[in-house]
C-alpha cells in the first residue's frame, strides 16, 4: 500500500474513451455554433432567464465538486494526516482540470469572452460576483503551482524533447530543476493559500443570489446560503475523491483504495451530519417546511435534493459494513455528490423564479451538448494525465482478485 | 513538506506583508457611489395616459433603436402584454381592470414599462466589474466598454428590466433604458419620452419635488388616486414613479419589499471581507495547525485503518 504515485502507461483509446471523444466533437461543434450565432443561437435563456444550465452546472457545480482537492490537501498536508497522501493527488488534478473547466465553462457563457480579464482592472467590492472571480482566479493559479511536483517528478533528469525543440532540452531542464528545488520550501504558502481561497469563494458562490430574494424560492433563499454552501463544499470533497477514485480505479483495472477510501468517508459521516443539521435547522427556524409539500416541481427538486442526496447517503454511511464495500460506498457517495450537483442547480436554475415572466426554462440541446462536452473533456485529460504522469498510486488488480 | 522553523516565520512574515499591503488597498466600504439626495425623476401619471405609444416611438429614435416589427400607430399592438427587450427600451401596456364607463364598456388603463433607476440599484452592487453605476442626476448607467456579459445585472433586477443581446456572438450589449443620460445631462434636457407625451403623463422634475406633485395630485382628487406612489419606497425608492387610479396589482405592478434588494449581500460580503480579516485570520490559523502538526511522520497513521 506505500506504493507512491506512478504513471500508468496503459492502453490509452479504449471504447470508453472513444465515446468520450465522439461527446467532444459534438460539443465542439456547439461551441462554434454559440461563437457564430451567439448565445441565443444555441440556448434557451432570456431576458428573464440569464442563467442557465452552464452556471449551474459548469460553474457551480464544477466549482462545488472540485472540492476534493482543498480537503484532501487540508487533511493530508495541514493536519499532517499522511496515511491519505494516495488520494491527495487524484483530488488535486481533479481540482485542477475541474477549476480549468469552470473558466472554459465561464468563457462560453458570457456575452463577451474576449473582455474576462476585465474584472482585473475594474473592482466592484459590492459584487459577490467579483470576490468570486478574484478568488477562482488566484485559486486556478495556486491549483497549476500545486501541480508542478508531478510534472518535475517524472521528468527531471529525463527532460527528452522531440525533434526542433530537442535544443531546449537543457532550459527545460534548468527550469525543472529550479522549480524542484525552490517549491519544496514554499509549498506550503500555496497550501494553506488554496483552503483559504477555497472557503472564501466556496461560501460566496452561495451568497450569489442572495442579491435576489424576490426571485429564489424561499426553501432556499436563506441568509446563511452561503454557510451552507461552504459546508456542503467540506461534506463533498471526500465523497467526490470515493466517487471519482472509484470509477477511475475499475475504468484503469487498478486496486481500489478500499483502505483509505473507508476511513476518509467516516470523517464524512460529521461533515454531511453538519450540514444535513444546519439545512433541517435553517428550515425550522425560518418556518419554511410549511412549503415541503405543496407539489410543485420547485418543492418535489427540494425533497429530492435532501432524501436521495443527502439523508439516505448519511445514514447509509453511518454503516460500517457500507463503508467497508466498495460498491455500497461508491452507491453512498454517488448519492451524496449527486445531491450537491442537484443543490447547485436547484439554487441556480430551480429556485430561480422570474417576477413578471411566466418563462419556464429547459436548457436546449445545444447548451447540453457543451456541458457534455466539456465533462468528456475533462475526463479525456484526466485519462490522458494519469497515463502520463504520477498521479494515482494504486496497484494494478490482480488477475486472480 | 520540508518546512523549518525559520523559513515558516520568514515566509509568514513576507505573507502578513501582503496582507497589509492588501488592507491599504480601497476599503471594501468604499461604494461606487452614494445614493443621490435628489436626483432626477419621473412621475407618471397613469390617469392621464392614452396609450398612443409616442413614448415608444420618440424611445426608439433618441436611442437609435431598430425599427420596429409593427408600426408604432398599429394599435394591435396593444393586444397582447409585451416587456422591453433588447429592441425596445420602453412599452406600453394595455390593461383592463373592470372598470366601465357610461356605455358599459370596459375602461382601458395603460402602463409605461422601462428601467426603474432605483436609488440602490441591485444591478450596479452586482455588475462584476462596476459597468453599471448609479449617477448623481439618478441615471442607472451602463458603460459597454468594462462589461463582460455575466448577466448577472439581470439575474440581481427586482423589475427583470436589463435585456441581453443574445443573437450577438462577440459583442453582445446589455439594454435598458437609459434614461436619455446624455440628454438630461444638459441645462433643459428632457427624457425623449417625456419630452413628447401629449398629455403629460410623464412629468420630468427632481424627485422630491415630483413626490410633492404626486401627493398633491392624490390630495385634490382622492376619489381618482388612490394613496400609493409606487417608487417612492419601493425596493428604497426608485427615480421613476407612478400614481394611478386602480390598484398597481391589477396593472402588471410587482410586489416588492422596501428595503432595497442587495442589502443583505452587500452586508454579508461588507462584514466578511472588510480589510480581508476573515482570510487573513483563516490563513494564519491554518498556518499555526500545519507548524504545531509538522512532525507527524509520513505514514504515521497505520492506526487509521483500524480506527474505522
Amino acid at each position: 500500500m506505500s506504493h507512491p504515485p506512478y504513471a500508468l502507461k496503459t492502453r490509452f483509446w479504449t471504447p470508453g474513451v472513444v465515446v468520450l471523444a465522439v461527446l467532444m466533437a459534438a460539443g465542439a461543434a456547439a461551441i462554434l455554433a454559440r461563437f457564430i450565432g451567439g448565445i441565443g443561437y444555441v440556448s434557451n435563456l432570456s431576458t428573464a432567464r440569464p442563467w442557465g444550465l452552464w452556471i449551474g452546472v459548469d460553474v457551480a457545480s464544477g466549482v462545488a465538486l472540485a472540492a476534493g482537492g482543498f480537503t484532501t490537501a487540508f487533511l493530508a498536508h495541514i493536519v499532517g494526516r499522511h496515511y491519505y497522501e494516495p488520494v491527495v493527488r487524484p483530488a488535486l488534478l481533479t481540482a485542477m482540470l475541474g477549476y480549468t473547466f469552470v473558466v472554459l465553462g465561464l468563457l462560453i457563457d458570457i456575452g463577451r469572452s474576449w473582455a474576462i480579464w476585465k474584472p482585473m482592472i475594474f473592482w466592484n467590492f459590492d459584487s459577490v460576483l467579483f470576490e468570486v472571480a478574484m478568488c477562482v482566479m488566484f485559486y486556478l493559479n495556486v491549483l497549476y503551482i500545486e501541480f508542478v511536483p508531478v510534472v518535475v517528478e517524472q521528468f527531471k533528469g529525463r527532460v527528452n524533447l522531440p525533434g526542433v525543440l530537442a535544443g531546449l532540452n537543457g532550459l527545460a531542464e534548468s527550469l525543472l530543476n529550479l522549480a524542484d528545488r525552490i517549491l519544496g520550501r514554499i509549498m506550503w504558502i500555496f497550501v494553506i493559500a488554496g483552503v483559504v481561497l477555497s472557503c472564501m469563494h466556496q461560501s460566496s458562490l452561495g451568497s450569489l443570489m442572495l442579491v435576489a430574494p424576490t426571485k429564489v424560492h424561499p426553501l432556499w433563499y436563506t441568509p446563511i446560503l452561503p454557510l451552507l454552501f461552504l459546508t456542503s463544499a467540506i461534506a463533498v470533497g471526500y465523497p467526490m475523491v470515493v466517487f471519482e477514485t472509484t470509477l477511475a480505479t475499475a475504468s484503469l483495472k487498478l486496486d481500489g483504495e478500499m483502505r483509505v477510501l473507508g476511513p476518509l468517508t467516516r470523517i464524512t459521516i460529521y461533515l454531511l451530519g453538519l450540514y444535513l443539521a444546519l439545512k433541517i435547522g435553517d428550515m425550522v427556524v425560518r418556518g419554511t417546511y410549511v412549503h415541503l409539500l405543496e407539489g410543485t416541481a420547485q418543492t418535489n427538486a427540494f425533497l429530492v435534493e435532501m432524501i436521495l442526496g443527502v439523508i439516505v447517503p448519511w445514514l447509509m454511511l453511518l454503516s460500517e459494513r457500507v463503508r467497508r464495500n466498495r460498491r455500497a460506498l461508491f452507491a453512498a457517495c454517488a448519492l451524496i455528490v449527486g445531491g450537491v450537483l442537484l443543490n447547485r442547480v436547484n439554487v441556480f436554475v430551480v429556485a430561480y423564479k422570474p417576477p413578471v415572466s411566466e418563462a419556464d426554462y429547459f436548457p436546449a440541446v445545444g447548451e447540453i451538448l457543451i456541458t457534455v462536452g466539456l465533462i468528456s473533456t475533462l475526463m479525456f485529460i484526466y485519462r490522458f494525465l494519469v497515463t502520463h504522469l504520477p498521479v494515482l498510486s494504486a496497484p494494478a488488480r490482480e488477475v486472480s482478485a | 513538506m520540508n518546512l523549518t522553523r525559520r523559513g515558516f516565520f520568514r515566509i509568514a512574515g513576507a505573507a502578513g506583508a501582503a496582507g497589509a499591503a492588501a488592507a491599504a488597498s480601497p476599503s471594501p466600504e468604499v461604494r461606487a457611489a452614494a445614493v443621490p439626495d435628489d436626483p432626477y425623476g419621473c412621475l407618471v401619471d397613469l390617469t392621464r395616459c392614452i396609450g398612443c405609444r409616442k413614448c415608444e416611438q420618440a424611445c426608439n429614435r433618441v436611442n437609435a433603436l431598430p425599427e420596429p416589427e409593427r408600426s408604432f400607430e398599429d394599435p394591435t399592438v396593444l393586444n397582447r402584454l409585451r416587456r422591453p427587450d433588447a429592441r425596445a427600451f420602453t412599452v406600453v401596456n394595455r390593461y383592463f381592470p373592470g372598470r366601465l364607463d357610461a356605455g358599459n364598456q370596459l375602461v382601458p388603463t395603460f402602463v409605461k414599462i422601462q428601467c426603474m433607476h432605483c436609488q440602490e440599484p441591485a444591478c450596479a452592487s452586482a455588475c462584476i466589474v462596476g459597468a453599471l453605476t448609479k449617477k448623481e442626476n439618478g441615471t442607472v448607467h451602463y458603460d459597454v466598454s468594462k462589461c463582460i456579459g455575466c448577466r448577472y445585472c439581470m439575474v440581481a433586477c427586482p423589475f427583470e428590466i436589463p435585456a441581453y443581446e443574445y443573437h450577438d456572438p462577440v459583442t453582445p450589449r446589455v439594454m435598458k433604458c437609459t434614461y436619455c443620460y446624455e440628454r438630461i445631462s444638459q441645462a433643459g434636457g428632457l427624457p425623449g419620452c417625456a419630452e413628447i407625451c401629449p398629455t403629460e403623463a410623464i412629468t420630468f422634475g427632481r424627485r422630491k419635488t415630483l413626490l410633492e406633485v404626486a401627493r398633491k395630485r392624490i390630495r385634490d382628487n382622492p376619489v381618482q388616486y388612490l394613496d400609493h406612489i409606487y417608487g417612492e419606497r419601493e425596493v428604497g425608492g426608485t427615480s421613476w414613479m407612478y400614481i394611478s387610479g386602480i390598484a398597481f396589482g391589477k396593472l402588471g405592478f410587482i410586489d416588492v419589499p422596501e428595503t432595497p434588494t442587495p442589502r443583505l449581500s452587500e452586508k454579508i460580503q461588507h462584514t466578511l471581507f472588510a480589510y480581508l480579516w476573515s482570510p487573513i485570520l483563516l490563513y494564519g490559523l491554518l498556518g499555526g495547525i500545519m507548524w504545531t502538526s509538522r512532525k507527524r511522520g509520513p505514514h504515521s497513521e497505520a492506526e487509521e485503518g483500524d480506527r474505522r
